[in-house]
């Protein structure tokens, strides 16, 4: 039993969020200019900032998707950890300063503070929009996932509590009080992660299960190879019926027995280590048919005659073949997991002869040293392999998470809520080392979870959470809680940023309208309604994805799109008007068809498997990015004037049309 | 001032480009060297990757340490200015350099 809710849990998170969602509207009550409510009249102190970047940036997909993808498939999940800091590197060094000075309440005024031209700020206006949504929907996806278990609501609810409180502190607040509440986020996540951190250490590893009443999962074997296909040794051994394979289950290495009254049990039959027969390894396993969903064979609940999949995850074996380690050091803790085997847990998926689908999942016994190591994730094995696309998919990726950080329109506002170039760069600095403090412990976070006995086999973003949970029951709330704050802030961040764009780059700057101050917050505020409620709808309609993965695709888009420009404009001097607008429209354009396009989207978004999809690996931002550096050269070269610097000609040509 | 700090903030980025491409061009076509263990039962992968993050931060304090003291002229300082004075004065300042 993984899930059962806790009053205590639901107790804290209620104060909590309540508590956070006080405190918002508290500060809120004084911002009523478009300076305020923008830009926090450029008054928040640098550390305060510093912090609120770490409080932004942390979003689910670290808290949630990293530590779930590193608890499901080991180091890789780590990889994102690298390149999420490493992009901060770019942002501090090459773009803090300059988008101080530039700007001064969007990423469009820094883009077009030398242009002042109407179709920058359409195009910048758009891609923040667009990155924005994108970057929403992982958030939203991840608020869903956190609500399901703790408060017992579908899915859908915890989408659509979050998109609500989310408006509600967008609308009523402003970017003083999301400051304050991502300033309050990020400390908290930090310390508890610390915390878990150290609890983790001293609780040290065990083979025995952490949880009071965890199943084991019985090994039968070994026996010869021959038993595979004799029913009489298969039956003796498992003690039940065997059930003829039929629909998806012929040819997979699963049997399926009969134990009367309901009960049935499925075996995956491995090749025993080092020799030539087979053991059997009990599995888990959830039909879908009809719309219901029914676990080992039984309908979904706790009732009479029905069932729940059991919390799985635990060390196998230790080294010296000791049985439990006690605490260990920062470490100890690696080398004591390199020499030891962790049951991971992997899943086939088959079709049953009538319409259901079934996923089995079942037991891996994993060498330590191989979940230490990166390609064991299938997102990631493509560095393993021969092929080139894979290699070329991995280092797209991670291209695009270092450049993509910098181009975060909700990442960029933030240097505007303080005072000048310096505290920019120290705010900075402050967010580069509590983030990277933090990544530092998502490794920790992520195998502590790997071997805490409380893992859900279906759902890789719960991991950290029901860590917490493994613990203690406080903590699960308080973990849960700011999980959810977590998304809370991220989310009101992106809806601020969004907002933002639509007020000042399409309204007020291309379209021409002119607004009273008091008039732009209010139109902010609506256009803040209009995004929550699509992120409502594209958050339910993701449900189910790593929302790590997820954060991936919304950091291409943004490298893709706004890096080529921004990076071209602090220093080529040659760049015309018409070459950024080009760039930006360019690197959208072809960073979210690539997506569309891929295999990955064809299999978990449009649920259509095995198709290969229409593009020859996931992650565009190898091709992407570089495409809009060249398209930003080329229309710059044709439309740029030979005698001047484009800077200067394009200020001159474009200085009537300013608005 | 500002040529100067963009000029350090410059050479920290190629200094830790140069790190972090050699630790993803490493994993893409050379896996198995984040298998060995330069120190007993601490493999590469998890040294490079906690180095690179702990790079990150020794260089982002190097670099405020270094800027420290060349807070912006007065001259210089765009707050909430329009951005027609805020580009005509970074235009002034790119001719200068």
């Amino acid at each position: 039993m993984i899930y059962d809710a806790s009053n205590q849990a639901i107790i804290l998170f209620l104060a909590f969020v309540g508590f956070t969602l006080g405190l918002s509207f508290w500060l809120g009550r004084k911002a009523r200019s478009s300076e305020g409510y923008f830009a926090a009249h450029g008054q928040i102190p640098w550390f305060v900032n510093g912090i609120a970047f770490a409080g932004d940036y942390l979003s689910a997909a670290s808290f949630l998707g990293i530590c779930g993808m590193i608890a499901v498939s080991g180091y890789d999940g780590f990889l994102y950890s690298i390149g999420f800091l490493a992009g901060w590197i770019v942002a501090l060094f090459v773009v803090a300063e300059p988008m101080k000075r530039l700007g001064k309440f969007t990423f469009a005024d820094a883009l077009d503070a030398k242009f002042n031209s109407k179709g920058i700020k359409l195009a910048a206006g758009i891609s923040t929009l667009v990155v924005s949504v994108f970057y929403l929907i992982p958030q939203m996806v991840g608020a869903g996932v956190l609500v399901e278990p703790l408060l017992g609501l579908p899915h859908w609810v915890g989408v659509l509590m979050v998109g609500t409180v989310v408006i509600m502190i967008v609308v009523t607040a402003g970017m003083v009080s999301t400051t304050w509440v991502q300033f309050l986020k990020g400390s908290l996540l930090v310390l508890f992660s610390a915390i878990l951190t150290w609890m983790i250490l001293e609780r040290g590893f065990s083979i025995k299960p952490a949880g009071d009443n965890q199943r084991i999962f019985q090994t039968l074997g070994p026996m010869a190879s021959s038993a595979k296909s004799d029913i009489e040794i298969l039956e003796a051994a498992v003690g039940g019926k065997l059930i003829a394979a039929e629909g998806g289950w012929v040819d997979q290495p699963y049997v399926r027995f009969d134990h009367g009254e309901g009960n049935e049990s499925v075996w995956r039959i491995d090749p025993a280590p080092d020799s030539d027969q087979i053991l059997l390894r009990e599995c888990q396993w959830v039909t879908k048919r009809d719309g219901r969903e029914y676990i080992n064979g039984k309908p979904k609940g706790t009732g009479e005659g029905e069932a729940v999949l059991d919390a799985v995850g635990r060390v196998s074996k230790l080294p010296d073949g000791k049985t439990e380690t006690g605490p260990l050091g920062l470490m100890k803790f690696f080398s004591v997991l390199q020499n030891s085997e962790v049951i991971l847990w992997r899943k086939t998926d088959m079709a049953e002869t009538d319409g259901g689908k079934t996923a089995v999942y079942y037991p891996k016994p994993t060498p330590g040293r191989e979940v230490l190591r990166p390609g064991e994730n299938p997102k990631f094995a493509g560095i393993r392999g021969e092929s080139l696309t894979g290699k070329l998919n991995f280092l797209s990726l991670m291209l695009a998470l270092f450049c993509g950080t910098a181009s975060l329109p909700h990442i960029l506002i933030r240097y505007y809520t303080v005072k000048d170039e310096s505290s920019a760069r120290k705010s900075t600095i402050v967010g580069i080392a509590s983030i990277g403090f933090f990544y530092v412990l998502t490794l920790y976070l992520g195998l502590g979870a790997m071997t805490s006995g409380a893992m859900d086999v279906t759902d890789s973003n719960m991991a950290a959470p029901l860590l917490a949970k493994s613990m203690s029951t406080w903590l699960f709330g308080a973990i849960s809680a700011i999980a959810f704050t977590t998304v809370l802030g991220t989310v009101s961040g992106l809806i601020l940023a969004s907002a933002g764009a639509v007020t000042h780059d399409l309204l007020s700057s291309f379209l021409g309208w002119q607004m009273t101050d008091t008039e732009k917050v209010r139109v902010a505020k609506i256009s803040s309604v209009v995004v929550g409620g699509i992120a409502i709808v594209l958050g339910v309609l993701f449900k189910g994805m790593n929302v790590g993965y997820l954060v991936g695709w919304a950091f291409s888009v943004a490298a893709s799109a706004n890096l080529p420009a921004l990076i071209m404009i602090l220093f080529w001097n040659r760049t015309t008007r018409q070459g950024v607008i080009a760039a930006v429209i360019v690197g959208m354009a072809s960073s979210l068809g690539w997506i569309l396009l891929s295999a990955d989207t064809f299999k978990d978004v449009y649920r259509i498997a095995g198709h290969p999809g229409y593009v020859p690996f996931s992650q565009p931002g190898i091709v992407t990015i570089p495409l809009g550096f060249l398209v930003l050269v080329l229309v710059s070269l044709m439309t740029g004037t030979k005698a001047s610097t484009g800077v200067q000609a394009s200020a001159s040509f474009d200085s009537s049309s300013s608005g | 001032m500002e040529s100067k700090n963009a000029r350090l903030g410059l050479q920290l980025f190629c200094v830790y480009l140069v790190l972090y491409g050699g630790f993803v061009l490493l994993n893409a076509f050379a896996p198995q060297t984040m298998e060995l263990t330069p120190l007993p039962g601490i493999n590469l992968a998890i040294l490079y990757g906690f180095g690179l993050i702990v790079a990150a931060l020794l260089l982002a304090l190097l670099y405020g340490v270094l800027c420290k003291g060349e807070d912006v002229p007065a001259g210089a300082k765009v707050v909430a200015g329009d951005s027609a004075s805020a580009a005509q004065s970074s235009i002034e300042q790119e001719d200068a350099t």
